[in-house]
């Protein structure tokens, strides 16, 4: 963290609950992300990494606390209703949020009937009226970049995993979003498949993207990030450098966590 | 489905489960994989034998009795098979399928979403359409729009109660012909409604929250992701629905519109007293319909299907590869010494 120190904050949690129904799965976090940091979520299933991310772009509204990026509140007008009730945003005001973050998720969710170019092309094209030459372009070059130039017009369906892996990231990225998020990127790929999604991810963050990445690749973290935070029953449990939180964790149930993945 | 393809070489290379003294001894020529394919002899298999001295019985049988019955008066089916009133039935019988599944597509389309809107208001309007236009016989609807210039002579926009702004007849607007494409039309969205709800629901919720995540809209959600892929599922059905429409048609007498191809045949055979040569006009023109929509239907499945079932490729000039063979080309898995990305 510490060559980070001064850059501006750009995702700011506060306070984050989150119940659905009966049960309480976020129970106040807070955590701040500044500019160009790799911030590494771990912890047991269940403990809430994912909800916490999901909340980051609004696919989960939190049940109380607020979440800003780049310090404007998420889903919300900036400023109360003189009743004390915080005005919700309309939909169309949510995507524009949501459309300067990226995400990854488990399990790629490509758009099966478009080829791997137009899965890229798709945002930059509906969302922000890119001419299609243009996009494409752009598509071609972010293949590229992830290494997939030749695989452009292959549907999801003729990709292994790595490689649907690898397209819905340059589907993320042609959107140029300011941070991205990626939701237990490597858990549904076979073993073998794991590191060129890993290597992908690692030139992201060489490049200075700002990021939040759910994992259970220790080693990822140790390598990249610069806050590692440790999840545990919806609360934040521990957090710092890679070395304080793997190498020197303080509680009982980190021990335990990390003894168990290592 | 098995997603190894037709001539994976392991196929055929299963040892055989044989307890003989004699070792194998090589039958055939090896081939470059360095094994011998086993020459098998197919289980015997008498049921198809007999099935089909059966069935050959009875299609002789049937052969027999349509070219020797002369009530079926062949000469008569062939005089009139061509017939001008028969061929423009057949038209007009086109004609109202098209465009009343046209008119009932466009109308379930709206329902089902409507059926999946936030907005209860909508969602209540979409439940009484379908509860109304299914649950009336389409006959009587029928009736219901071939009176409909009686029961509504004149439409007025206006002012309940107040000014009128602007008002029209309806009895120059709605034909007979209209009158039955609205009729069959609005009786086949509201069945089409429940099937392509299912179809919408049908796709992952997972592409939902991808293209919510890059910034899309609802709108833009529901026409580029979701309806496309849905419609894999809808077209089948859809197809269905297509070739019922084309014998609900013969109902339009009921309006009545007196073009189609069953009235058509139906007042030429009342004029002759030959009914029955003339059914089979009748039923030889719907047969032949049907087969050219199911040409269709099966082009649109395809269309639909692409990036779904990477053994009927959308793009022509691909052939049919596997997706095994696609992801072996892809070169990422392990066997490969040369994986293509060096990153």
């Amino acid at each position: 963290m510490s060559q980070n120190d001064e850059n501006p904050v750009v995702i700011q949690v506060e306070g984050v609950h989150k119940t659905f129904g009966d049960l309480h799965v976020l129970k106040g976090c807070d955590l701040t992300v500044r500019s160009g940091e790799v911030a590494v979520l771990v912890g047991p299933s269940g403990s809430g990494k994912s909800t916490l991310l999901r909340c980051i772009n609004q696919l989960e509204e939190p049940t109380a606390g607020r979440v800003l990026i780049d310090g404007v509140v998420q889903g919300y007008r900036a400023e109360p209703l003189p009743d004390g009730r915080w005005q919700k945003l309309r939909p169309a005001e949510i995507a524009a949020q949501r459309s300067r973050i990226g995400m990854v998720f488990q399990r790629f969710h490509l758009f099966p009937h478009l080829t791997a170019l137009a899965n890229v092309m798709e945002a930059p094209v509906q969302v922000r009226g890119l001419p299609r030459a243009a996009a494409e372009k752009k598509a071609r070059q972010l293949l590229e970049r992830v290494g997939l130039g030749d695989r452009a017009d292959h549907y999801p369906s003729e990709l292994s995993g790595g490689q649907q892996q690898r397209v819905a990231i340059a589907r993320a990225l042609a959107m140029d979003p300011e941070l991205m998020l990626f939701d237990e990127p490597t858990s549904a790929l076979d073993p073998e498949l794991v590191s060129e999604v890993l290597t992908v991810l690692k030139d992201l963050a060489a490049e200075g993207m700002t990021m939040v990445v759910v994992t259970h690749e220790m080693g990822f973290a140790r390598e990249v990030a610069d806050q590692v935070v440790f999840m545990d029953e919806g609360r934040i449990l521990e957090s710092g450098t890679a070395e304080q939180v793997i190498d020197a964790p303080r509680s009982e149930r980190l021990k335990g966590f990390l003894a168990s993945v290592l | 489905m098995g997603q190894r393809g037709r001539n994976d070489p392991d196929r055929g290379s299963e040892p055989p489960a044989v307890t003989t003294t004699q070792t194998p001894s090589p039958a055939g020529p090896a081939t470059e994989g360095g094994f011998t394919p086993i020459r098998a002899k197919a289980a015997p298999r008498p049921g198809t034998w007999i099935s089909a001295v059966i069935v050959a019985l009875l299609a002789a049988g049937l052969v027999g009795f349509l070219v020797t019955n002369p009530v079926l008066e062949w000469g008569t089916v062939a005089t009139y098979l061509f017939d001008v009133k028969v061929v423009q039935g057949v038209g007009w019988t086109l004609l109202l399928t098209l465009l009343s599944m046209v008119l009932g597509t466009v109308v379930a389309l709206t329902a089902a979403i409507m059926r999946r809107s936030e907005n209860p208001v909508l969602r209540g309007v979409s439940w009484a359409y379908i509860f109304v236009f299914r649950g009336i016989p389409v006959y009587t609807q029928l009736v219901f729009w071939g009176l409909f210039t009686v029961i509504v002579p004149k439409i007025v926009v206006g002012v309940p109660f107040g000014p009128e702004l602007w008002s029209f007849s309806t009895r120059d607007l709605l034909t007979a012909f209209w009158a039955a494409v609205i009729g069959l039309g609005l009786n086949e969205g509201a069945y089409l409604a429940e099937i392509i709800r299912s179809g919408l629901n049908s796709v992952d919720k997972g592409q939902t929250e991808a293209s919510k995540a890059l910034g899309m809209g609802n709108g833009t959600i529901l026409r580029r992701i979701i309806v496309p892929q849905a419609m894999r599922v809808i077209v089948p059905p859809l197809g269905n629905e297509t070739i019922g429409m084309l014998k609900t048609t013969s109902l339009v007498l009921a309006v009545p519109f007196t073009l189609d191809l069953t009235f058509a045949t139906n007042g030429i055979a009342n004029k002759l007293f030959t009914p029955i040569p003339l059914l089979i006009v009748a039923a030889l023109w719907y047969l032949a319909i049907t087969s050219v929509l199911m040409v269709g239907q099966h082009y649109l499945e395809r269309y639909f299907g692409r990036g779904f079932d990477a053994r009927t490729p959308a793009r022509p000039g691909r052939g049919g590869r596997s997706r095994q063979a696609a992801v072996n080309s892809a070169g990422t898995t392990p066997q490969d010494p040369l994986p293509e990305v060096e990153l």
